[in-house]
C-alpha cells in the first residue's frame, strides 16, 4: 500500500484515497463550441506516459478533497502532490 | 466526547441498543456505546467560518485534522472548508437557529446531520491497538495526539476517529455501519479478554 | 526406538518436559522445543513424505523453512487441519497429530511409486508433450488422474473455525531475521531510541547462534550472548521482538506483510486468540538480515532419505540435541562440511569420510578434521547412494580432472546412514528482490548479492554475503546505526545507501569459524548412465539435472522460460534450495556464465501463506458492512423477507401467514401488495434512497449544471424529477429533488448510487466549478423515509401531521412541507412511485421506527400494508417509470428511455449536454424503452431475454434488443414487461419473438405505460 502525501492532511495511506484519471484536463469552458472531434478528445483521450503522469486523486476518506500528484508509472512512486487549480510542477517529462 | 444519557428520547431507536447491552466487559479496551448529540455539520467561505465559531462558542479549527473544544463542544475539522459541530443534547433546532442566524448573507452551508451517525467509544491501554486492527493510521501519541480528529477507515467503514486522552477514542459512525464497526471492535478485543 | 538418536546432554529442548505426539497413527515422543522434524529425526524417522511426480521416498532435507520434502499435514480436528506444512517448522505439542502426505495406501508402500520406474517416459515437459491427444482426454481421463496421483496435500472440507486478526502497525526500524546481523542491528537501532521491530520466522530468536557450539562473542559463550543480548532488547520499550513471525512479502513504500503464528504452537489455545496475525507494518527504515541458505550439491540418488543438507544436520544436533544416524558420509565443496564433520564427531556420529569437490584442500576447519582424525577425501564426489527407504551407502569417486567436467574414476561404497552435503551458501535475498532491489552477481563468491536500494531498506550480514562472525556482527551494528540515523531524517532519499561493511561505531571480538565463500553451483560430475540416474534439482517439483539439460536441449535458454517448462523452483518452495543449481546447470549446459543467464523473479510470500490470514475478520456475516435502516428490526419481526441492494438488507415482501400455518410466497404476497396500494394504502420503506442536501446560494446554478433539468424557476416547496448524465450524455442517476429554500435543496438518488453521485457532484465543484458558493452534504443515513401510496394515503396522514395543510389544492403532488409527525421534525413530500396519490415521510432516522409504527396503526381502519421492494417494482413498471441501473446499462441517454422531457433544451450547459448533440445520440435505431405484452397473458418473460424479428434467421440472429424488467401484475390481469428495442417507438403496435430454449414467444410491442396512462390517480 502506498503513502500518498494529502496537500492537506500530509502522509496517509493509500486506501483512503481515490484515483481520479489524468490531471489538467480541464473541462471546456463552451462544449457547444467543439467539433465532434474535439469533443471525443476531451472526453476519451488521455497521454498515458510511460515516466511522469499528472493525474488527479481524492483523499475520499479523508479531508475529502481532490489534488492533483505526480507519479512515475514505471517505479509508481510520487514524485509531489499538490493542490487542485495550482499548475503543474516543472519537474520534467521522465523520471528515474 | 459529548456525555448524554439516551434516557430523554422515548421514541427514539438507536442502532447499537441490543449489541451494547451485550457486551463483554475487557479493561484493556472497553466498549461503550454513547448517548446521542447534536451533530451538524457546517462548510462555508472564509468570511462565514468565524462567524459560525463564534455563534457555536468554539473556533473552528484551521488546522488539518484538528479539533477545538470549549464548554463541551466541539468543532472538527473535516476537510479545508468542513467541519463538524457537536453539542450536547439530541435536540439541534436552537443551536442550527443561532448558528444560522449569524451567518446570514454569508456563504455557507449548515445542515443537520445529528441522526446520521452514532458515537462509539474505545477506551483502555489496548485502544489504539484494538482499532488498528482495522484502522490504517499510525496511531501513537506522536503522529495522533490527543485533539486529533479525522475521517478515515474502520475496515470497510468510514469513520471519524477522535483522540480524547492518551487511551480514550471516539469513532463517529454513520448509523447503518455502526454495527458492523462495532461488530470488528468487539472481534479486535476479543483477544484481550 | 524412543529418542535413540537423541544426544545425552545439550541442545536447547527442555528435557524435563517431554512430549507425546503421533505421526502416520504411530506415537513418539519428543520435548519441549523439538519442531516435528527433530523429534521424528531423534527417533529415527526419516522416511516422511513421496515425491510429487515419482513418489521416490523422501525424508528431510533441511531443518528450516527451505525444506522442499518434508510436508505434512496436521490436525487437531476434521476443521482444524492444516496440509503442506514443513515439519521442520511445526512445533512440537502434547497430543499433536500429524501425517505424511502424497502417497498411498502407506509411506512405505505407495502405488503411485511406479511412476518412477516409468520415468523414462515423464521427462521434462511430459504434461505439454504427452495429454494432447486424444483431444477431450485431458479434461476426461488426464487431469483427473493427475490430479488423484499427484498433488500436495488435500484440503480441508469443513469452514475453518479458527480466527485470524490483521494489525496495522508503524516503526522506525524492521529488522528482518535475528540472527547475529539482525541482533547487532536491532541494538544499534534501539540504543539510538528509535522504536525497532525484530522479527524471525523461528519460535526462538537467534538465528544461526542457536546451533552454535563453540563460538564466543564479546568473551561470551556465543548462546549466553544471545540471551544476555534478548534480555538486553526485551527490556527496552522501544523494541519489539516477534518470534514465530515471516516478514513474507515486501510492499511498496516500506509496508512490510507479517505473519505472525499465535497458537500453532500451543497444545491447548483459548478461543479468545487468534491463530494467525497478520501484521501490515509500514517501517521507516528495513534492515534486512535475512541469512543465507545453504545449497544441495546434484549427485544421483541424493533425494534418499537420510541424505541432509549438513549445516541442517549441524542444527539437528546442535540445537536438538538430534543426531541423523550413526554413521555419516558428507559431501562438500566448502568448509560448511567440515564443521558439521567436527560437531558429530564430538556428538558421537562416525564420520566414515568427507569427500571434498575442491581439488585441493587447506584451511583451518579441514586441518582440524585432518587432525581429529576424520578421513578427508579432496577431489572426490558422490556418484550415488544405496538403499530403499534409507540411504544405506554412499559412492564415492575420485574426480580425474577439473571439478565439473572431467570423467571420474572407479567408485567406492562406503556404507552409512547419513549423507550431509554441502554446497555452500546462497545470500537470501528474496525479501530484497521483492522491494525491487537490483541483484548484482559476485564472481567471488559466486553468488548474487544485494545491489542498489529501491526502497528505504539495507542489508546486513550473510544476506548480502558478509562471513565471519564479527564481520557479521559489525555489519549488522552498522547497518542498525545507519537506519536508525536515517529513520530520523524525514527528507532522507527513498533509496537507502548501504554503507560498506565495518562502518560500525563498535566492535563485536568474537571467535568462531569463517566457512569463507566457497561453493559450488551445477551438477556434480558422475560417470553413470544418464538413463537410469537421477540427480535431483528441484526436490519439491521432482526436476533433475537431466530435465534441465533436456530443456537447453530442445531450445529454451531464458531461465524463466527454463523455469516454466521444468517447473523448477515452482513448487511451494519457490526453489529455495534449488535456484542457483538450476542456474549452473543451464550455465553449463549453454556455455554462458551464470550472470549472463540471469535469475527468475522472487514473489511473494516467502513462505506458503493460510488464506484465513489474509481473510482476517472479514468472513461471514462481517465480510461486508450490513446495512439495516431503522425500520429493518419492525420488517424483521413482522416477517418480511429481505433481498440485498447494494449492501443494504431492504425487506423484499411480507408473506403472510396462510390458514394452514404456511406463509405466502413471493407472488401471493406481491399480488396482495398490489392491489392494496391500488385499492387503499400501502406503506414503504425507502430509507435506503441516497440524499445529498445541496446548500448556498450558487445552490440552483450548481444544479443546473449537474442535472439536465431547468432549476431556476423551481419554487422553494416543489419537487422536480431530475435526471442527472455523466459527460458522455449517458443517464448516470435520477431522483426526486426538494428545493425547501431559495438556496436549499434536498436531492434524492438511487440507493446504489448515492456515493458515485456524491463524488461525481463534488469532482464538479472542487475542481471545475470551484467559485460556485455551494456545498454537498450526504443526508441519507440522516433521514429515514417512509412511503405511504394509495387513493387513502391523505386520509391516513393527515391525523398524525401538525404544521402542514394536507389538502390537495394546499399541498398538491409534487410538493415539499416541513412540519412534525408525533412532534417530530419532518419533511414531507408529496410523491408518487406507484402511481396513486402518496406522501413520503422523511424523519431523523433514530424517530424512523416509531414514525413506522404510528402510521401502521393509524392505517389500520383502512387495512395499511406493508409492502418491499417487489411490489414496489412491479407497481412502478405498470406505470412505464424506469429505474436506473434495470432499463439503463450505462448506454443510454435520456430520450431513449422516454426521459427527453427532462432535458432543459433551453440550458446553455450542462453535464452530458455536448455529448448529447452528437448525431449518432439521437440516431433513430437507436434501442428505445418501450412495453412488452406476450400473446399469452399469463407468460412472465425472462429478465436479459433476447429479442429478435425472425427466430429463424440464420445464425448469429440478428438481436433487436432485451427485455429490462418482466412482472405479473395481478392488477391488470396479465403480464407485463418494458424493453429495450432498436428503434422500438416505432414498432409499437408491431410483433417480435423472444426465443427461449424450450420455445418461442411471440410478444406485441406496446407503450410502456401499462397503468394510467393519463395520470389521473396521482392527484387522488
Ligand atoms: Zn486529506
Amino acid at each position: 500500500m502506498l503513502i500518498i502525501n494529502c496537500p492537506w492532511c500530509g502522509a496517509r495511506p493509500e486506501i483512503e484515497f481515490r484515483y481520479g484519471g489524468e490531471a489538467h484536463v480541464a473541462r471546456p469552458a463552451d462544449p457547444a463550441a467543439m467539433s465532434d472531434q474535439e469533443w471525443a478528445d476531451f472526453l476519451y483521450n488521455r497521454t498515458n506516459p510511460k515516466g511522469l503522469h499528472a493525474e488527479r486523486w481524492r483523499h475520499i476518506h479523508g479531508c475529502g478533497r481532490y489534488f492533483n500528484a505526480v507519479r512515475d508509472t514505471v517505479s509508481d512512486f510520487f514524485v509531489t502532490t499538490y493542490k487542485a487549480g495550482e499548475p503543474r510542477p516543472d519537474i520534467g517529462e521522465s523520471g528515474q | 466526547m459529548v456525555e448524554t444519557t439516551a434516557t430523554a428520547e422515548p421514541l427514539a431507536h438507536y442502532p447499537l441498543d441490543a449489541l451494547a447491552a451485550g457486551t463483554r466487559a475487557i479493561g484493556a479496551a472497553r466498549l461503550t456505546a454513547l448517548g446521542p448529540v447534536s451533530r451538524l455539520a457546517f462548510r462555508g467561505r472564509e468570511a462565514a467560518i468565524q462567524a459560525a465559531g463564534e455563534a457555536f462558542g468554539v473556533a473552528l479549527p484551521r488546522e488539518a485534522n484538528r479539533r477545538n473544544t470549549a464548554n463541551g463542544r466541539h468543532a472538527l475539522w473535516l476537510g479545508p472548508d468542513e467541519w463538524i459541530l457537536l453539542a450536547p443534547g439530541a435536540d439541534p433546532a436552537p443551536l442550527f437557529a443561532a448558528i444560522e442566524t449569524a451567518t446570514t448573507g454569508l456563504p455557507h452551508s449548515l445542515v443537520d446531520v445529528s441522526a446520521r451517525s452514532v458515537t462509539l467509544e474505545v477506551a483502555g491501554s489496548k485502544a489504539a491497538y484494538v482499532l488498528n486492527q482495522g484502522n490504517p493510521l499510525d496511531l501513537s501519541l506522536d503522529a495522533f495526539p490527543v485533539g486529533t480528529s479525522t475521517r478515515t477507515l474502520f475496515h470497510k467503514a468510514e469513520i471519524v476517529l477522535s483522540r480524547i486522552t492518551p487511551d480514550t477514542f471516539h469513532v463517529d459512525v454513520w448509523r447503518s455501519f455502526a454495527p458492523y464497526v462495532w461488530e470488528m471492535l468487539e472481534d479486535a478485543r476479543r483477544e484481550l479478554a | 526406538m524412543t529418542n535413540r538418536f537423541r544426544t545425552h546432554s545439550g541442545g536447547r529442548i527442555d528435557r524435563g518436559a517431554p512430549v507425546s505426539f503421533r505421526f502416520d497413527g504411530k506415537t513418539y515422543s519428543g520435548f519441549k522445543g523439538d519442531t516435528l522434524a527433530s523429534a521424528l529425526i531423534a527417533n529415527g524417522v526419516h522416511l516422511v513424505g513421496r515425491s510429487f511426480k515419482y513418489h521416490r521416498p523422501r525424508g528431510f532435507l533441511s531443518a528450516g523453512s527451505d525444506e522442499p520434502n518434508a510436508l505434512v499435514n496436521v490436525a487437531r480436528d476434521a476443521a482444524r487441519m492444516s496440509p503442506n506444512l514443513r515439519a521442520t517448522q511445526v512445533e512440537l505439542y502434547e497430543g499433536l497429530k500429524a501425517t505424511s502426505q502424497n502417497r498411498w495406501p502407506s509411506l512405505g508402500f505407495d502405488a503411485g511409486a511406479a511412476n518412477d520406474f516409468v520415468s523414462p517416459f515423464l521427462p521434462a515437459g511430459f504434461y505439454y508433450k504427452t495429454f494432447m491427444w486424444p483431444a477431450g482426454a485431458w479434461k476426461r481421463f488426464y487431469e483427473p488422474k493427475i490430479r488423484a496421483m499427484a498433488g500436495l496435500g488435500v484440503a480441508p472440507t469443513l469452514p475453518d473455525p479458527d480466527r485470524y486478526t490483521q494489525n496495522y502497525a508503524y516503526c522506525d526500524v524492521l529488522v528482518v531475521g535475528s540472527g547475529p546481523a539482525g541482533l547487532a542491528a536491532a541494538l544499534a537501532a534501539a540504543e539510538s531510541g528509535a522504536t525497532v521491530w525484530l522479527v524471525d520466522e523461528q519460535p526462538e530468536l537467534g538465528g544461526s547462534l542457536l546451533a552454535e557450539r563453540t563460538a564466543t562473542i564479546e568473551g561470551k559463550p556465543a548462546q549466553q550472548w544471545l540471551s544476555d543480548t534478548l534480555a538486553t532488547l526485551a527490556a527496552k520499550d522501544n523494541v519489539t521482538l516477534l518470534p514465530r513471525t515471516t516478514a513474507f512479502a515486501y510492499f511498496p513504500h516500506n509496508m512490510i506483510a507479517l505473519a505472525e503464528r499465535v497458537t500453532e504452537h500451543l497444545a491447548a489455545p483459548g478461543a479468545d486468540l487468534p491463530r494467525e496475525r497478520l501484521w501490515q507494518l509500514r517501517a521507516r527504515e528495513v534492515v534486512l538480515a535475512t541469512g543465507a541458505l545453504e545449497r544441495p550439491l546434484v549427485f544421483p540418488d541424493n533425494d534418499r532419505p537420510g541424505v541432509l543438507l549438513a549445516d541442517s544436520a549441524r542444527t539437528y544436533l546442535n540445537r536438538y540435541g538430534a543426531k541423523p544416524g550413526d554413521r555419516a558420509v558428507i559431501f562438500t565443496a566448502c568448509d560448511a562440511g567440515y564443521r558439521t564433520a567436527l560437531d558429530l564427531a564430538a556428538g558421537g556420529v562416525a564420520v566414515v569420510a568427507v569427500a571434498d569437490l575442491r581439488r585441493e584442500v587447506h584451511g583451518e576447519l579441514p586441518a582440524r578434521a585432518l587432525a581429529a582424525g576424520i578421513d578427508v577425501r579432496p577431489a572426490t564426489v558422490v556418484t550415488g547412494t544405496t538403499g530403499r527407504l534409507r540411504v544405506s551407502g554412499a559412492r564415492l569417486a575420485k574426480i580425474k580432472g577439473g571439478p565439473s567436467v572431467d570423467p571420474v574414476g572407479a567408485s567406492e561404497t562406503l556404507a552409512c546412514d547419513t549423507v550431509l552435503m554441502s554446497g555452500g551458501f546462497t545470500p537470501s535475498v528474496h525479501l530484497f528482490s521483492q522491494s525491487r532491489g537490483k541483484l548484482v552477481w559476485d564472481a567471488a563468491s559466486g553468488a548474487y548479492l544485494p545491489g542498489s536500494s529501491v526502497e528505504r531498506e539495507r542489508s546486513a550480514g550473510a544476506c548480502r554475503g558478509i562471513t565471519g562472525l564479527q564481520r557479521v556482527l559489525e555489519d549488522g551494528y552498522g547497518q542498525g546505526e545507519a537506519a536508525a540515523r536515517a529513520s530520523r531524517d524525514a527528507s532522507s532519499p527513498a533509496r537507502g545507501a548501504t554503507p560498506p561493511p565495518g562502518a560500525s561505531s563498535k566492535s563485536f571480538p568474537a571467535q568462531a569459524d569463517d566457512l569463507g565463500t566457497d561453493g559450488f553451483i551445477g551438477a556434480t560430475p558422475h560417470a553413470r548412465n544418464p538413463a537410469f540416474t537421477k540427480a535431483f534439482v528441484d526436490w519439491q517439483n521432482d526436476v533433475t539435472a537431466k530435465d534441465i539439460t533436456l530443456a537447453t536441449r530442445e531450445g529454451f535458454r531464458s531461465i524463466e522460460h527454463v523455469k516454466r517448462y521444468t517447473t523448477t523452483g515452482m513448487a511451494t518452495d519457490q526453489g529455495k534450495t534449488s535456484n542457483m543449481n538450476t542456474l549452473g546447470i543451464v550455465a553449463e549446459a549453454l556455455g554462458e556464465s551464470v550472470p549472463k543467464i540471469g535469475l527468475t523473479t522472487f514473489r511473494p510470500p516467502f513462505t506458503p501463506t493460510t488464506f484465513g490470514l489474509f481473510a482476517g475478520a472479514a468472513r461471514g456475516d462481517q465480510f461486508d458492512p450490513v446495512r439495516k435502516t431503522a425500520i429493518h428490526d419492525w420488517a424483521a419481526e413482522h416477517g418480511a423477507a429481505f433481498e440485498d441492494v447494494s449492501l443494504w438488507k431492504r425487506a423484499w415482501y411480507f408473506p403472510k401467514a396462510l390458514p394452514d400455518g404456511r406463509r405466502e410466497d413471493l407472488h401471493a404476497a406481491v399480488a396482495r401488495e398490489c392491489k392494496a396500494v391500488r385499492s387503499s394504502v400501502g406503506m414503504f420503506d425507502a430509507s435506503t434512497l441516497g440524499k445529498i442536501e445541496v446548500v448556498g446560494p450558487d445552490a440552483a446554478e450548481f444544479m443546473n449544471r449537474m442535472y439536465t433539468n431547468a432549476w431556476a424557476k423551481l419554487e422553494p416547496g416543489r419537487l422536480r424529477y431530475g435526471v442527472m448524465l455523466r459527460e458522455d450524455g449517458f443517464v448516470m442517476d435520477d431522483g426526486v429533488v426538494g428545493r425547501l429554500s431559495s438556496d436549499r435543496f434536498h436531492v434524492t438518488t438511487t440507493t446504489g448510487g448515492a456515493p458515485r453521485v456524491l463524488a461525481h457532484m463534488e469532482d464538479y465543484l472542487q475542481t471545475e466549478w470551484p467559485e460556485l458558493d455551494v456545498w454537498l452534504t450526504s443526508t441519507t443515513e440522516q433521514w429515514a423515509v417512509i412511503a405511504v401510496q394509495g387513493p387513502k394515503a391523505r386520509e391516513v396522514l393527515a391525523p398524525l401531521i401538525e404544521g402542514i395543510d394536507l389538502a390537495k389544492e394546499a399541498f398538491p403532488h409534487m410538493s415539499v412541507r416541513e412540519g412534525t409527525i408525533l412532534g417530530v421534525p419532518t419533511r414531507l413530500f408529496s410523491v408518487s412511485f406507484t402511481g396513486e396519490l402518496g406522501f413520503e415521510v422523511n424523519v431523523p432516522a433514530h424517530y424512523g421506527r416509531a414514525v413506522w409504527e404510528a402510521i401502521f396503526a393509524a392505517g389500520q381502519p383502512f387495512g395499511i400494508t406493508p409492502y418491499g421492494t417487489e411490489t414496489m417494482h412491479v407497481l412502478r413498471a405498470e406505470k412505464g417509470y424506469i429505474i436506473v441501473g434495470q432499463e439503463t446499462d450505462g448506454t443510454q441517454v435520456p430520450d431513449d428511455v422516454n426521459l427527453g422531457w427532462a432535458v432543459g433544451k433551453a440550458k446553455k450547459d450542462f453535464v452530458g449536454k455536448r455529448s448529447l448533440a452528437r448525431a449518432s445520440m439521437s440516431a433513430p435505431d437507436r434501442k428505445q424503452l418501450v412495453g412488452l405484452r406476450t400473446t399469452d397473458p399469463k407468460v412472465v418473460l425472462e429478465e436479459g431475454a433476447q429479442i429478435v424479428a425472425d427466430p429463424k434467421a440464420p445464425v448469429p440472429v440478428p438481436m433487436l434488443g432485451f427485455v429490462t424488467s418482466s412482472y405479473y401484475s395481478a392488477v391488470l390481469g396479465h403480464s407485463i414487461a418494458l424493453a429495450v428495442i432498436k428503434g422500438g417507438r416505432a414498432r409499437i403496435g408491431t410483433r417480435l419473438s423472444v426465443p427461449m430454449p424450450d420455445r418461442v414467444i411471440e410478444v406485441e410491442i406496446v407503450e410502456p405505460v401499462f397503468y394510467d396512462p393519463k395520470g389521473e390517480r396521482l392527484n387522488g
